[in-house]
């Protein structure tokens, strides 16, 4: 399942700079708002999913290569964060939706 | 490249889909920085409103071009291309004068403007040359959407020669510079409670290592234990810290110092969960009590020195074999030196 497909089925908003994202293919994912527990237990190339909107998603999302988070319940990134995300090669997708529903949704969709 | 910069000039009255967006984006940049006058042609082939259309054909046909401008006395008059040529030739009137057929309102650019306003007129209009003039209004150069393409081609190679050579040199340092033992130190001040900052001097150090040549799995592995590192200076210091990481051929050693407030306990600290993170922290994501943790994992020795005076967290790295820096041939590294 590509990146673009995702972004059409759960209805993503691109938040970073918009593209054709069928290029990319996540392998797995994690899920955690706690970011020492992404950093260890997140791997490269996972879809990150998160409630938290900071600077310091952007880093430690880029310190993973981590190249995909799913903001979720709205959560609204200043803009420097999303010229960050930018810089450091970081698709930031949002959501009105609870990390809880969008996780069981990649599931479905085999991202596992 | 050169499709995209289609795109770009016939982007009139077509969507642009997000592939065009993001390859645009660098080329539009370019087209902010570059001028009119770093891209134009300055041989200039320029006739008179006397000359006749065979004129116009010599010179297209002699220099390879496709339009000249058209002079009066030093001023710009008018513009005459292989369009208004055929024109001419197909009513046989070969020897008639260029004022006859010339395109009299001339659009122009000036040399200062950036060459994304050429861009913006050949876009929006039929044009397919424009002359530059300076601020006197006295013609400078032609320019083409070939003159842009190749102007915008070569700055972009530029930018890539310039990553590779800085690149290239980082890589070499250690081969470079002979010394008994060559290491390179890098500092970081880190402020207490900037969790806008935090975590950039760990990105910058992870740049660093691959500049340097290191392993994308070697920079991460450095940039987590560094991180870790850098947002326990934020979080819990007094008056943030220092981190100081030193880059040899074998090994890697970072090391942060603070003055206070201290670890109160430095055997619970190391173990997972235990935290005494502020909410505020703890709200933004950080106080997981994985920090140590994370670090130990990542590095081959760990020590952490903490009184209420002061932390001092060390952390080594030993490359494998496979891993070193380029060192010069002969060079002793060991420690202590």
């Amino acid at each position: 399942m590509t990146l673009q497909e995702l972004i059409t089925k759960l209805n993503l908003t691109v938040l970073t700079t918009p593209r054709d994202f069928s290029a990319v293919i996540p392998q797995g994912g994690y899920a955690s708002d706690l970011l020492s527990c992404v950093i260890a237990g997140a791997e490269a190339g996972n879809i990150w999913v998160t409630l938290q909107a900071h600077m310091n998603v952007v880093a430690v999302a880029a310190l993973r290569d981590v190249s995909v988070v799913i903001l979720t319940e709205n959560a609204q990134p200043e803009a420097e964060v999303i010229e960050k995300a930018n810089q450091q090669d970081v698709i930031l997708l949002a959501t009105s939706e609870p990390s809880y529903e969008v996780v069981g949704k990649l599931w479905e969709l085999g991202i596992r | 490249m050169s499709s995209t910069l289609q795109e770009l000039y016939g982007r009139k009255g077509r969507t642009v889909t997000d592939r065009d967006a993001q390859e645009i984006t660098r080329i539009e940049e370019v087209s902010y920085e570059l001028r009119t006058a770093d891209v134009m042609n300055r041989d200039l082939k320029c006739l008179a409103p006397t000359n006749t259309m065979r004129d116009v054909f010599n010179v297209l046909h002699k220099s390879h071009i496709s339009g000249v401008p058209v002079l009066e006395s030093d001023s710009l008059v008018g513009i005459i291309s292989q369009e208004d040529l055929m024109r001419a030739f197909a009513d046989g009137d070969q020897d008639a004068p260029i004022s006859k057929y010339m395109t009299k309102k001339v659009m122009t650019v000036k040399s200062y403007e950036p060459v994304i306003r050429a861009l913006e007129i050949f876009s929006n209009t039929k044009v397919g040359r424009l002359p530059v003039v300076d601020e006197n209004n006295a013609l400078v150069g032609m320019l083409t959407k070939g003159d842009i393409t190749r102007g915008v081609l070569v700055a972009i190679q530029k930018d890539y020669q310039d990553e590779e050579i800085r690149r290239y040199r980082a890589s070499h340092l250690f081969e470079d510079i002979i010394s008994d033992r060559t290491s390179l130190i890098l500092r970081y001040k880190i402020k207490p409670r900037d969790f806008d900052s935090g975590g950039q001097a760990s990105s910058h150090i992870k740049r660093a290592l691959l500049r340097l040549g290191a392993s994308p799995q070697l920079a991460r592995q450095c940039g987590i234990a560094v991180y870790e590192a850098e947002m326990n200076l934020v979080i819990h210091s007094t008056n943030g810290g220092v981190l100081r990481i030193q880059v040899e051929p074998r090994r890697i050693l970072m090391q942060t110092s603070d003055d206070g407030p201290g670890i109160p306990d430095v055997s619970k600290a190391l173990q997972p969960g235990w935290s005494t993170a502020s909410d505020l922290a703890r709200s933004m994501g950080f106080g997981a009590g994985m920090g140590l943790v994370n670090i130990k994992r990542c590095v081959s020795k760990m020590e952490i020195e903490s009184s209420p005076k002061g932390t001092k967290l060390f952390m080594e790295i030993n490359l494998r074999s496979d891993e070193t820096f380029k060192a010069p041939p002969g060079s002793s590294e060991a420690p202590g030196v």
